[in-house]
């Protein structure tokens, strides 16, 4: 039977702390719509989109009524498209961004993913034809995202990929200039890249994948925040197992979100994402989490410590709570997208350096970080470089989402709005790594890799 | 089915009459009552089998809210199922 206090305590993370489902995400499968002919390819893949998903929206509405929890994004990802576009030309490609735009539109989804391809260990020409054309399709749509695995712990890091990486964001950056070179937000470029995230911009629907299923990603920073200023002085195994129960909590919501959501659309369930994915809303950052546990500002000495018992807490609590947990899985640091991260960056208490070894003990990597227009492209290389190896050396996702804000630099901010949020530019160490960048080729893989 | 409803706001004549009478008229059978006034803040919790609702449950939860907004009430209905899951393994 349900007690008073139990009602009370979910109204209250629902009101108050800001619980929410980020995002019911519906991975489709792309691969039969294949045709030698563009417009046959483009006609195709609308059909199949909007015929899948038609019903996502309302579907997610309903749930959202009836359970009283708010689901703030419906999403689609697709099969990567680069496998999908082996006979089209670059225009073929601008034309099929163009269509899963209008795609996005016709469903009334907030974002649609999976503009993208896997080039971790090489590139086919469809794929360096893809990857050309970026930076035009990030400018052209406003839904389409975009994402590019340039390395797996078990193939290594292609270079050559990361050079190509550095001018796409540079020339998004540019073409998307009048808009804060949003371009670049909508893009991320990935080492271990998960086939099951549900999550934006890095969404796609994996090989290994059904025809379509259904994907949840949870949130609650907010939640696990109160949680921990409610504890008190507590110890941190005390502190540990608060946010276990926490995060338990919030997966079960998502659990039973995501359950209803492939019920009702008759398409098999996927995963739960665990991730806790912070709004720039007030009390709903991860920043905020870190300094309730005890520092005076994220950034600070004991962060890294601090982030790596949240980020497993959280997932020890989660796995109990979900049938299959997938995705990214941890706290997400997006810079722009965090409250806290922004006032701490502007404090000059979080630098990229101490984000970079952040990322090394929780979910994702560098992002929605605003750098200086100016940066040079070898810079932006050796960041992804940077980042990539941290992920492949680990056996862990890693990715790097990063604008070179147009005509900005340190001092200025740029905002996107809604989700994407304010990123203040920050200072980087732009001494040149343009030679090691220039040698291409292949960092072999790591010799942990070889595990058979 | 049942879903829980809670109304909370400042304490004012009739509130459990304007809410029962919602109930009644849509066809929510009315299972159980908890209520508490602390200094003039009114908090109530309600269950109601919602099995034979004569209007789909987003309507009803719609209708609630508004009757809530018109008196400065904060009302919602809620699935239990929510509550459940979140509460018992």
């Amino acid at each position: 039977m349900l007690n008073t206090s139990d009602i009370l305590e979910t109204i209250n993370m629902i009101r108050e702390e800001n619980l929410d489902i980020r995002t019911i995400t519906m991975g489709i499968s792309l691969l039969d719509c294949v045709s030698e002919d563009e417009n046959r390819l483009c006609e195709k893949v609308y059909d199949k989109i909007t015929k899948r998903a038609e019903r996502l929206v309302s579907v997610g509405c309903d749930i959202e009524k009836e359970y009283g929890i708010p689901i703030v994004n419906k999403r689609v990802s697709v099969t990567p498209v680069s496998l999908i576009g082996g006979a089209i030309s670059p225009d073929g490609y601008i034309k099929l961004a163009k269509t899963l735009e209008r795609a996005a539109q016709t469903l009334g989804i907030n974002f649609i993913g999976g503009f993208g391809a896997l080039v971790h260990k090489g590139m086919t020409e469809a794929e360096k034809n893809l990857i050309s054309v970026i930076p035009e399709a990030l400018n052209e749509t406003n839904l389409v995202c975009s994402s590019v695995n340039v390395a797996t712990t078990k193939a290594g890091i292609n270079m050559d990929a990361i050079a190509l990486m550095g001018k796409t964001i540079k020339r998004a950056a540019y073409l998307t200039r009048d808009r804060g070179s949003i371009g670049c937000a909508k893009f991320v470029v990935f080492a271990n890249v998960p086939e099951d995230n549900p999550f934006m911009a890095g969404a796609f629907h994996g090989v290994g994948e059904p025809d379509s299923v259904i994907s949840v990603g949870v949130s609650g920073p907010g939640v696990v925040s109160s949680a921990i200023a409610r504890a008190g002085d507590c110890d941190l195994s005390e502190l540990a197992d608060i946010i276990k129960k926490t995060a338990f909590k919030i997966t079960r919501v998502g659990q039973l979100v995501a359950h209803e959501a492939a019920r009702r659309l008759d398409t098999p369930f996927g995963i739960i994402d665990l991730s806790l994915a912070p709004t720039p809303a007030i009390g709903d950052s991860v920043a905020h989490i870190l300094e309730n546990m005890g520092l005076t500002v994220c950034g600070s000495h004991g962060t890294t410590a601090a982030l790596a018992m949240l980020n497993d807490a959280v997932k020890k609590g989660g796995v109990m709570a979900s049938s299959h947990v997938g995705g990214l899985s941890g706290a997400f640091i997006p810079v722009s997208e965090d409250a806290g991260m922004i006032a701490a960056v502007e404090q000059g208490a979080l630098s990229i350096e101490k984000l970079e070894a952040m990322t090394a003990v929780c979910s994702v990597g560098l992002d929605m970080i605003a750098v200086p227009g100016d940066t040079p492209e070898d810079v932006i290389c050796g960041i992804i470089a940077d980042e990539i190896s941290i992920g492949v050396a680990n056996t862990k996702t890693t990715a790097v989402r990063i604008i070179p804000a147009w005509g900005k630099t340190v001092g200025d901010s740029v905002d996107f709005g809604g989700l994407l949020g304010r990123a203040p530019i920050m200072k980087l160490n732009s001494a040149s790594c343009a030679k090691f960048i220039a040698r291409g080729g292949r960092i072999p893989a790591p010799i942990h890799s070889l595990k058979n | 089915m049942k879903a829980v409803i809670t109304v909370t706001g400042k304490d004012t004549v009739g509130i459990i009459a304007k809410v029962s009478t919602i109930c009644a008229e849509k066809g929510a059978n009315i299972l159980e009552i908890t209520q508490s006034v602390l200094s003039e803040y009114f908090a109530m919790i309600m269950l109601a089998d919602i099995n034979d609702l004569k209007v789909p449950f987003s309507d009803f939860v719609d209708e609630l809210a508004q009757i809530g907004k018109n008196a400065g009430l904060d009302i919602h209905a809620m699935h239990e199922d929510i509550f459940n899951t979140m509460h018992h393994i």
